[in-house]
């Protein structure tokens, strides 16, 4: 038995394997339950397939069992963190349908209210793809920082995260004395914080090293694949909802459209992306301050708000600018209380459909930081 | 040459004072892992500007004791498709690869474990197990992320190790000497005596003061990445790997990782106060210098570069597979093989 | 450009195969056309100097009692011109051309359309469910959709 085999191997004949890794649905960093399938040569990445669903929740059909005001908190829960946004186009759609004309105080609450979330996303955006990176600390400066802002949202409708606070043709609730001192506060402190993780995290020379030139999304790719929000504008393409076809009052306001410039790195890749969230965080604070400024204080938020919505038959699709990118809803009434349909373009839906284009032919621990830098949400993904 | 063991010397050697040199790390590494735990939460609150634990006793200082007691009653889980002899093992190997590091560090004129003439050579060897560890858990726990983690953390080590060598290499040719007690002793005087200025010498010491600086920042980088500490904690990277080798490890297994990583991370420190902070020696000529207070100044300065370790972690972001490679052969390598050549004409010539 | 305008740049172009153009109100202004023709057509919005419908913001699909619709919902980066394009095909043969190779964004709504309402879209190179289970059955957005009991022995 000791007589030793003699193994030839042809070097050229072997063949190496590629191994497929189930990224999720319980992973640290798919910021939800996303499942991707990927395919890696060692640590490069040759196939990235994305896999929906864990947390659908039939928000479609749903809707089309409830009246209209009571489908608002159902979309609360499609972009959790962003809830204020969320609940504006929905309302608007219907706002134009009844023809209600909206009180002048409302539009600069609902301003206020949407852009304080704004920040408090692209916080938790920032936030969560610094931890990506491995960088702990700023993270937790943001998640400090965002209790201020949501302390405000509470006070005004009651609730932390899933507001509920947008009416047609009104908002809940009234403000309260110290509400505009309050918004000050939290603005010093957002730039405060800004200023502090910009020299932590974002001018960090391995966080540059990481990020910058990694998943690079040309604009041309980015409009077909239908990208909206940061991840558009950090391709270099200057769209806004907010500016293109202003909605609300955006029209009186003055703030620049930041896109991804390159200082660093390559305009579209993950390093713009978040830079384009930083500067916009600074806009939204802009917005704010001059909102604060020209908001008139007297008037109730909840004079025109009808008692009875009923919209007549039709269908319009609505758009707002998220901070993820645009939200749509897309309502075909038949003239009951109730949507024939109702359809939700998330923005993270199609944001992340871009994900198998970008990042093939990048490490393993970039895919990560890819999916980082577009910022989804799995309750707007999934529904 | 002197003494080195004062059990030895009062007790004689038998194998009760054999077993209580043994003992005697053992109970610093487990008693310094609890405060390290404990020092690494408190410091990352400080840095994060939180309270960190205050529950468990006053200012939560039995935190870390309450969490050992919580890994300790976990139960002991061995996945089925794992190769169990293996995965069994793979903690232990790690934890006694950290443990005999311990042998040879000098805590004090007259304590050192084992005073054998190779010191440095030993300690170099011993690290490399703690590698075999890895690989063990990492491949026998047979999940793809344990599997890539283990293939990075050896890579990581091997390059890593050689930059190392190279700035311990240049003290030993500065102190001819591999033993770690005699290179504390070189270092006695003041504080312009350690070897991260130069050593003890004349005043043309002052050419190679620029390198010893350079080798002991490179050191420094180097034994992070031995440690798979933050920016180099790619073997057990959180946000990719879930984490890393010991992804399937829980309970008590799960603890001796803990604690491995927590002893390696003395034991760098350790290393590198000796070969560049002078031991245990005081950093003012006679005051407070002594057996005794050389325990105090050997444990304070190793644990101010654990302190500089911490803080390192919760300030910068991670490092990538290949950036990670790219720092290792291609700056830290020509940079310490820059210094230690030097470093050597200074020593042919002096 | 109006919907109008589009509808007549598209009739002297594509003919009979853009229906009509319905401009009315509580209705955004949309064009109807023929299912067969909306590779076509949706290639010349894209493509055209003039209309440049570069963006897909959405599709959907809708039940419509015997027919199942799609909706298109086209911007144009450029011109900043919006456009709602319309189609519609039985319910017992619901095929539809997919736009997935004119805009890529189409390829996971369309998906959605396949999953949720049955809409088989001809030419899509991986029409598979994406939001339910690969394993489900029926499409729950059809009005005559009824929830399964079970789903894997497990009550719904």
């Amino acid at each position: 038995m000791s007589e030793k085999k003699k193994i030839d191997i042809e070097y050229s004949q072997l063949d190496s394997e590629r191994m497929r890794i189930n990224v999720g649905p319980q992973h640290p960093s798919t910021h939800g339950v996303l499942r991707l399938e990927v395919e890696v040569d060692g640590e490069i990445v040759t196939d990235v397939v994305p896999h929906l669903g864990y947390l659908h929740r039939s928000f479609e059909k749903h809707c089309e069992y409830m009246t209209y005001p009571q489908i608002i908190p159902y979309i609360d829960r499609m972009d959790y963190i962003s809830a204020m946004n969320n609940e504006w186009p929905y309302v608007m759609a219907l706002e134009k349908m009844l023809d209600v004309k909206v009180p002048e105080k409302v539009e600069y609450l609902r301003v206020i209210v949407a852009e304080l979330n704004r920040i408090a996303n692209h916080q938790i955006a920032v936030a969560t793809f610094g931890l990506d990176a491995g960088a702990f600390t700023p993270f937790l400066f943001y998640f400090r920082d965002r209790e201020y802002i949501i302390w405000i949202l509470e006070k005004l409708s009651g609730a932390r995260l899933l507001y509920n606070y947008f009416r047609v043709g009104g908002v809940a609730g009234d403000v309260y004395p110290t509400f505009k001192e309050e918004c000050h506060d939290v603005i010093a402190k957002v730039r405060k914080t800004n200023a502090e993780v910009m020299n932590l995290l974002i001018h960090n020379n391995i966080f540059i090293k990481r990020t910058a030139g990694v998943g690079i999304l040309t604009p041309d790719v980015a409009i077909n694949y239908g990208c909206s929000g940061p991840v558009l504008r950090g391709s270099g393409m200057a769209h806004d909802l907010r500016r293109d076809e202003p909605y609300s009052i955006y029209d009186r306001f003055d703030f620049d459209i930041p896109v991804g410039k390159g200082e660093v790195g390559v305009v579209g890749d993950c390093w713009n992306r978040n830079m384009v969230r930083m500067h916009e965080m600074e806009q939204s604070c802009r917005i704010i301050e001059q909102a604060l400024e020209q908001m008139p204080m007297e008037g109730d938020v909840t004079a025109a708000i009808p008692k009875r919505i009923k919209l007549p038959k039709g269908e319009i699709y609505s758009r707002a600018e998220n901070p993820k990118g645009e939200l749509g809803f897309y309502i075909v009434s038949n003239g009951t209380d109730k949507p024939e349909r109702l359809k939700a373009r998330g923005p993270s839906f199609v944001n992340l459909s871009v994900i198998p284009e970008i990042s093939k032919g990048y490490m393993f621990a970039d895919l990560i930081l890819i999916l980082g830098s577009i910022d989804i949400v799995l309750g707007e993904v999934d529904r | 040459m002197q003494s080195t063991n004062f059990i030895w010397d009062l007790f004689g050697v038998n194998l009760l004072t054999v077993v209580a040199v043994v003992a005697l790390p053992l109970g610093f590494v487990l008693i310094y892992a609890l405060v390290a735990i404990l020092a690494e939460l408190k410091i990352s609150a400080w840095i994060q500007e939180r309270l960190g634990p205050m529950r468990t006793g006053p200012y939560g200082i039995l935190q870390p004791v309450a969490e050992v007691i919580k890994l300790l009653q976990k139960e002991d889980i061995t996945p089925d498709a794992s190769s169990k002899l293996l995965y069994n093992l793979a903690p232990f190997i790690i934890f006694s690869g950290a443990y005999a590091a311990f042998a040879v560090i000098p805590f004090s004129s007259a304590f050192m474990p084992a005073n054998i003439n190779v010191g440095l050579f030993y300690v170099f060897a011993i690290g490399s197990i703690s590698a075999m560890g890895i690989v063990m858990g990492g491949w026998a726990s047979s999940n793809k992320y344990s599997l890539m983690g283990a293939m990075r953390s050896v890579s990581q080590l091997i390059s890593y190790e050689i930059p190392a060598a190279m700035a311990v290499l240049s003290i030993v040719v500065l102190s001819s000497s591999m033993n770690m007690q005699e290179i504390s002793h070189a270092q006695t005087g003041y504080f312009w005596d350690w070897y991260l200025f130069g050593g003890p010498g004349s005043w043309t010491k002052v050419f190679i003061i620029p390198f010893t600086i350079t080798l002991a920042i490179a050191y420094f980088i180097a034994s992070l990445a031995e440690t798979n500490r933050v920016p180099f904690d790619i073997p057990e990277g959180e946000s990719e790997l879930v984490a890393g080798f010991h992804t399937e490890y829980g309970g008590i297994k799960f603890a001796m990782f803990y604690f491995a990583e927590y002893a390696n991370m003395f034991v760098v420190s350790a290393i590198f106060t000796t070969i560049f902070l002078g031991g245990w020696n005081s950093p003012f000529g006679e005051f407070l210098q002594g057996p005794g207070w050389g325990v105090m100044w050997f444990i304070l300065k190793s644990f101010s570069i654990v302190f500089v370790q911490i803080w390192v972690r919760w300030t910068l972001p991670r490092f990538r597979v290949d950036q990670l490679m790219y720092l290792g052969w291609k700056v830290l390598l020509p940079v310490s093989f820059i210094c230690f050549f030097a470093i050597s004409l200074f020593v042919m010539f002096k | 450009m109006t919907a109008q305008e589009i509808f007549e740049k598209l009739r002297t172009e594509a003919g009979d195969a853009v229906i009509e153009c319905v401009v009315q109100p509580s209705y955004d202004p949309f064009i109807r056309i023929a299912p067969q023709a909306v590779f076509d057509i949706c290639h010349s919005l894209r493509d055209d100097e003039l209309l440049a419908f570069d963006y897909l913001m959405s599709l959907s699909a809708t039940d419509l009692g015997d027919d199942l619709g799609v909706v298109y919902h086209l911007y144009s980066t450029k011109w900043k011109h919006k456009l709602v394009v319309k189609t519609q095909v039985p319910k017992d043969n619901p095929v539809v051309p997919s736009v997935e190779r004119i805009w890529r964004s189409a390829d996971w709504h369309e998906r959605e359309a396949f999953d949720l309402l049955g809409v088989r879209f001809d030419g899509h190179h991986n029409l598979i469910r994406i939001l339910l289970p690969y394993d489900w059955e029926g499409h729950p957005l059809r009005k005559d959709y009824r929830t399964p009991e079970t789903y894997h022995g497990m009550k719904v």
